[in-house]
């Protein structure tokens, strides 16, 4: 029996994992190994840190030192230095992008500082394949307080009270959904986890199976017993393997330790969950087309009325509640409904986890309290625009969301503000753009989106989002008519008004924002043939600013098409017939002399 | 039951619980266009014709799934709703093709209504449209998946109401199309060629494989002789494509545009139906006495047989092997007839004009060539002869009685309801009865029998045995029936299957309508017919009598079982 | 399993054991409601793809019309019904890997493979699809090529990268 002295963390999240944790962990094995740590050092796989731009993350417990981008040639010197001497290796701690400062601390760090981690809080701390350390961590102590010592209608009580709103996007009251599927008379009832997390740049809810599977299984346990359910199901993308994997094994655990199964805790309440994988449609976040995949179908959107919580899969209440909703709920249980109603704002309380990308330096998972602003989220958090660009917009809300600009960067994140601003808080996708994107070309990127997925069954979605695309597509093509935009408004309005589910509600949204914030730059493609933003190609027209060129001839060599000619040290020219406007040589003049 | 009080543009309207917006307006006359909306379907709330405002929502309604609630305000032609109505069928036509001059359902198309109904003057939208082939493999049905909007519910009536999906929807979004598997085509797949998906199509995206082109050429041909066969429910529905009320009867003027088209002879169906009850009579009680492969299953109805084959093969057994009536026709046509009329059957030309999609199919199978010629030619449906009678400009409505040729035009009311779900059981057991019981029957008409329900079931005492027979019309219904005797829970003798509901007066074939009373009304007709004939059980008819006498023998003997009986295939749905 | 042998077709499910495979995969979720999407997951580990005749072995096993099985396999994107290469590139589109110049990695590859998306190079060696969001935002824009992720990718990292796959 040996005594462990030390964890060694690391990161085994999809983030970390394409940046090779898995050789990272070998060698850490190997070089404790070597030095005959083997017995008193464990090194684990956890689950996201969120930091995925600086993977693979190692973190050394008891002292929580945080190292960085660490490869596989550095384990030698970790262990050896930190493990063996017990010196923290400086080289690899994390830097702040401004002061250039070393910080040791994971808490000290300008990324975790302003978060505040409710639903992540086991993520990347604990060994998300191991039940005991769930446990150890007051897992299914919450779940054990509901079924032995509550009423469901208490519990149904305390959801309530929390004030928790539902993460997956339309914000609706948690307490209140679960009291409809409470009250509807039935004796067969589900609950449903969706975690079909489609939203293009949002990974919170894997992140959460990735790292905290258990939560999730705990507070569907906790739902069950509240509803009057006995079955649950995760409904999970198969685009999600360690997710699927993670979540498999936690299921087995709690189903072999008795939290999953017959009489749990002794008493009368029975609950099992199963899986079932999505296949690659977006449509399927929507609820009634996610019950309509379970059941085995073409994730097809039914009308509602009835809603789900009175007739919902195989015609029985179910309750659907999305991943980051529910890892919610343990804490609400475990720590009381007003301790989590102590975080927040007025209408929208607790935390949001946001995924940070796009144009921004500290890509990855965010958790903060409601009602902080973005201005912190993108700058405090994010560490700002990289390249010393400017900041032009952020999209939240993924595709059913929309853009907001500079002048709305201190607008608090909670669910009304959002929707004020004209964008809504999704499922927490936060992208951000810097001056170098054109607004049409993204609303035509999200537009592609939403008719790619549309699943086709009514026609104002199905026809209605294919034109808005053409009409978008011939704008950026530099074919746009007058009369264009105010056909798109037309389309948005009868597409958001008639659509079957929300999906088609929501497709124009990312155009109708984008025409309220940058109307001009529509104007500007259609008027003017112009692409501000210099990113539609058939807009562009290259051309060598004299003044700048120096003549050193990179352009020429490096373009594709013998377009460019010039004499050495003279400045070059660009022929606008064999142009094929490539960018190429954009990307390699050194003095920024061509312009487009 | 709760009732509800809701306001409807202005007019207060109280209905039960449950009902929906659109049924209440129903209710009070109000107008909501409807498309992928079919009342004999399961709700879709897809196409989004039928939004509506409700005072209160955000967003619009589909009325035709949206429940109503107390105190409700539904306007359903605010300016939010005109527009989306008015943008919803402009995109439909953006995705059209635009041939409605040369198209099949030209002045019979639910889109071409709306856009009329809508004033719709100019599509602002251009772009790509669906450019798909067309299917032609199925001998009974075409698809167009160009014409196709979409709406559903051919797919509908296909699982449902056939319990067959040989169409379904495939593909996502833009690119959604109602197909067959792989889209290899109808003929490869488990279609029964019932033809209900095109009753119930809004467009041109289905339709009957148009076989009049043959007709008219074998017409015109001077050395051709054609004679023609009329099923029993082509009377009873023709007329409503010349602007007759629904339920005319339109048997004499029937014969005589017939005559006028250039059929040289005109001779019906009724007459072989009559002949069926002789030959399947027999089966059943030969059956019967030996008690073997009970229960005996008509089989008429050739959507059926292509169902059994596909779905139940291992009741093939229980099918009577007996051709329909269409087929025992066309047998005799170029043999009996032939010779009686002296003609060389090389030079005949067989035509039925039948209320059925399937029958086209089934004229092509290969064994049915008893005569040693393909038995019958061509097989148009009720709506190909009416196309026929127009393009010949006959003033139809105001024709002149005609009667049918003999003999072969000679039927009793036994054949003629024979049209009608329940009408074939009804026919054998005028026959059966007579026969076992070596006494006329009291009562002619077997009530038990008859009505609409999917499933029906009777006892009938006959020669001191109890007889129990079934009744199911619509494939879904059969497929119901058939798993409840498989399942052992019930237990018959005798069961009359028809593939489409309501039986032939409901087929694939007859004229488009969109009264929901429709089968009722061309029922009635056919019974009315069945009580104003002399001869109402087949037995008695004395062309029949005249046939088994001068040419076929013994009902069941050998010359019957070469011209009239055949046998089934087990083929595969998949 | 006898009375499940497809009969309707020439496949050559009689003499391909991966079919006695799916056989138990069918046997195994037949009771479970709303089996099929499971069952295509598997037939897709095992065949690599959906063809014509793992469908129909599919809906016969299940009892469902062939229209349903091919509605749903034709609905979702992560079915295939067509073959592909050994390696199959994924190039992810979500909107931070958009926003990052995801559109120019699947120009690189198109044009080093010579093939455009969703089609397999001549030599059955590159399927080349372009994915939703995978999560690694943070690495964007990102592809994977069978189950290695490639992250923070240039253009003139794609040759480098596929020449590693034999």
């Amino acid at each position: 029996m040996s005594i462990i002295r030390s964890h060694v963390l690391v990161c085994g999240g999809t983030g970390c994992f394409s940046s090779g944790c898995k050789k990272v962990q070998a060698e850490l094995h190997a070089a404790l190994e070597r030095h005959g740590l083997a017995n008193e050092v464990r090194v684990v796989e956890s689950g996201c840190f969120g930091f995925c731009k600086m993977g693979p993350i190692v973190m050394v417990y008891p002292e929580g030192a945080f190292y960085c981008q660490v490869m596989p040639e550095d384990a030698e010197e970790l262990v050896k230095e930190h493990l063996l001497k017990g010196r923290v290796v400086e080289r690899l701690l994390y830097k702040e992008p401004v002061t250039e400062e070393s910080v040791a601390l994971f808490n000290d760090i300008g990324f975790y500082k302003k978060q505040h981690r409710v639903a992540l809080r086991n993520c990347g701390k604990i060994n998300p394949e191991s039940i005991e350390e769930y446990i150890a961590h007051d897992g299914y102590q919450a779940l054990a307080r509901a079924v032995t010592r509550m009423t469901p209608e208490e519990v149904i009580e305390e959801v309530k009270r929390s004030g928790l709103r539902g993460r997956g996007g339309g914000g609706f009251p948690v307490g209140r959904k679960w009291e409809f599927a409470r009250v509807s008379k039935d004796s067969i009832k589900y609950v449903v986890c969706n975690a079909d997390e489609g939203d293009p740049g949002a990974f919170m809810d894997r992140s959460i199976l990735e790292g905290d599977p258990h939560s999730v299984i705990e507070a569907m346990a906790i739902a069950g017993y509240a509803i009057g359910a006995s079955q649950g199901f995760v409904y999970v993308r198969a685009e999600y393997p360690i997710a699927v994997e993670r979540l498999s094994i936690a299921i087995k655990q709690a189903r072999e330790t008795g939290l999953l199964g017959k009489n749990i805790f002794g008493t009368d309440f029975s609950f099992d969950v199963g899986i079932r994988l999505g296949a690659g449609a977006f449509v399927c976040g929507e609820e009634t087309a996610l019950m309509t995949s379970i059941e085995g179908h073409r994730g097809t959107p039914r009308p509602r009325p009835p809603y789900p919580a009175v007739k919902g899969l195989w015609g029985k209440p179910t309750l659907i509640n999305n991943v980051e909703t529910l890892a919610n709920i343990p804490v609400i249980l475990l720590h009381g409904p007003d301790h989590f109603a102590s975080i927040g704002t007025e209408g929208s309380k607790g935390t949001k986890v946001f995924a940070l990308a796009g144009n921004i330096n500290n890509t990855g998972l965010v958790e903060v309290p409601m009602g902080t602003t973005l201005r912190e989220i993108v700058y405090d958090i994010g560490g700002g625009i990289p390249g010393g660009k400017a900041f032009k917009a952020c999209q939240t809300g993924g595709p059913s969301g929309g853009c907001l600009p500079a002048e709305l960067l201190d607008t608090p994140v909670d669910y009304d503000s959002l929707i004020a601003a004209g964008s809504m808080m999704g499922s927490g996708g936060l992208i951000v753009m810097d001056e170098d994107t054109c607004m049409v070309d993204v609303a035509r990127f999200f537009l592609e989106f939403t008719q790619d997925e549309s699943c086709g069954k009514c026609v104002p979605c199905r026809e209605g989002t294919k034109r808005m695309l053409e009409i978008l597509e011939r704008i950026t093509k530099g074919q746009g008519e007058e009369g264009d935009i105010q056909l798109l408004e037309e389309l948005a309005e009868v597409i958001s008004k008639a659509s079957l589910c929300g999906l088609g509600q929501t497709a124009p949204n990312p155009v109708l924002a984008t025409l309220r914030f940058f109307r001009h730059e529509y104007e500007a493609h259609i008027r003017d043939r112009r692409c501000p933003a210099g990113v539609c190609q058939a807009l562009l027209s290259y051309h060598i600013v004299a003044e700048k060129c120096k003549g050193c001839g990179l352009c020429k060599k490096v373009c594709p098409v013998e377009a460019i000619s010039g004499e050495l040290r003279q400045p070059h020219m660009i022929d606008k017939d064999k142009c094929i406007k490539c960018g190429a040589c954009v990307a390699k003049c050194p003095f920024k002399a061509i312009s487009r | 039951m709760e009732r509800i009080k809701l306001t409807i543009d202005g007019n207060p309207v109280e209905v039960e619980a449950g009902t929906t917006i659109l049924e209440a307006a129903q209710k009070i006359g109000v107008h909501i266009p409807t498309l992928c909306y079919h009342p004999e379907l399961r709700l879709e709330g897809a196409c989004r014709i039928c939004v509506v405002e409700v005072e209160g929502m955000r967003n619009l309604v589909a009325s035709c799934v949206y429940p109503v609630a107390n105190n409700m305000v539904v306007k359903t032609n605010s300016e939010a709703v005109r527009r989306a109505r008015r943008t919803i069928v402009e995109l439909l036509i953006a995705n059209h093709p635009q041939d409605c001059l040369v198209c099949s359902r030209h002045g019979e198309c639910e889109l071409q209504d709306l856009s009329r109904q809508l004033g719709i003057r100019k599509v602002r939208f251009s772009g790509e449209k669906r450019d798909l082939a067309l299917d032609e493999s199925s001998y009974s049905v075409v698809r167009d998946p160009n014409k196709c909007i979409l709406c559903g519910r051919c797919v509908r009536v296909c699982a449902e109401t056939q319990s067959v999906s040989a169409i379904g929807m495939a593909n996502r979004g833009s690119d959604s199309i109602v197909t067959t598997p792989f889209n290899l085509g109808l003929a490869e797949g488990p279609c029964v060629g019932c033809g209900q998906c095109i009753n119930v199509c809004p467009v041109a995206a289905l339709r009957e494989k148009d076989d009049t082109e043959r007709v008219w050429e074998a017409l015109q041909d001077s050395k051709t002789h054609v004679v023609v066969q009329v099923a029993p429910a082509v009377r009873a529905a023709l007329g409503e494509e010349f602007g007759l009320r629904a339920g005319s009867l339109v048997t004499g003027k029937l014969v005589t545009a017939l005559r006028k088209l250039g059929f040289d002879q005109v001779f019906d169906t009724q007459f072989a139906a009559d002949l069926t009850i002789m030959e399947e009579g027999h089966e059943f009680i030969s059956r019967l006495q030996k008690r073997e492969n009970l229960p005996l299953i008509t089989s008429c109805s050739p959507g059926w047989v292509s169902y059994c084959e596909r779905f139940y093969p291992d009741m093939l057994p229980h099918v009577s092997t007996c051709k329909s009536p269409q087929q025992m026709f066309g047998a005799l046509a170029k043999t009996y007839y032939a010779q009686k009329a002296g003609i060389n059957p090389a030079h005949i030309f067989s035509v039925s004009i039948m209320p059925c999609t399937a029958k086209k199919t089934e004229a092509a199978r290969a064994e049915m060539q008893a005569s040693g010629y393909r038995d019958v030619d061509a097989v148009i449906t009720t709506r190909e002869l009416a196309n026929m009678i127009r393009e010949a400009g006959i003033d139809f409505a105001n024709l002149s009685e005609g009667e049918f040729d003999l003999p072969m035009g000679m039927s009793t009311g036994a054949g003629t309801i024979f049209g009608i779900t329940g009408g074939v059981m009804e026919a054998a057991l005028r026959t059966v009865a007579e026969m076992l019981d070596g006494q006329e029957l009291p009562e002619v008409e077997f009530q038990q029998v008859r009505g609409f329900a999917g499933v029906r079931e009777a006892t009938v005492r006959i020669a001191g045995q109890d007889v129990r027979v079934a009744i199911a019309n619509g494939l879904a219904q059969a497929n119901r029936l058939l798993e409840r005797i498989k399942a052992g829970e019930a237990e018959y003798h005798f069961i009359e299957i028809m593939g489409c509901p309501g039986g032939c007066i409901g087929g694939g074939g007859q004229p488009l309508s969109k009264d929901p009373d429709i089968r009722m009304k061309r029922a009635t007709a056919l019974y009315r017919q069945d009580m104003l004939k002399k001869v109402r059980k087949s037995h008695e008819n004395p062309a029949v009598q005249e046939l088994y006498r001068s040419f076929l023998g013994e009902p069941n003997g050998e010359k019957a079982h070469q011209l009239l009986h055949t046998h089934y295939h087990a083929r595969s749905r998949y | 399993m006898e009375d499940r042998k497809c009969t309707g077709c020439n496949c050559q499910q009689g003499q391909d054991p991966r079919f006695e495979e799916l056989a138990k995969v069918i046997e195994e979720y037949r009771d479970m409601e709303g089996a099929l999407i499971m069952v295509l997951h598997k037939a897709q580990d095992i065949f690599g793809y959906l063809p014509e005749d793992v469908q129909k072995f599919v809906a016969q096993g299940l009892n469902l019309p062939l229209s349903e099985v091919y509605g749903v396999t034709t609905f979702y994107s992560y079915f295939s019904l067509k073959p592909r290469g050994k390696y199959r590139i994924a190039v992810c589109l979500g909107t931070a890997c958009y926003v990052r110049g995801a559109a120019e990695i699947v120009s690189a590859i198109e044009k080093h493979l010579n093939i455009k998306v969703n089609d397999t190079s001549s030599d059955g060696r590159f399927t080349l699809e372009v994915s939703r969001c995978i999560g690694a935002c943070g690495l964007a824009p990102v592809m994977t090529v069978n189950e290695d992720v490639y992250g923070r990718l240039t253009p003139d990292k794609i040759p480098e990268i596929l020449n590693r796959y034999e």
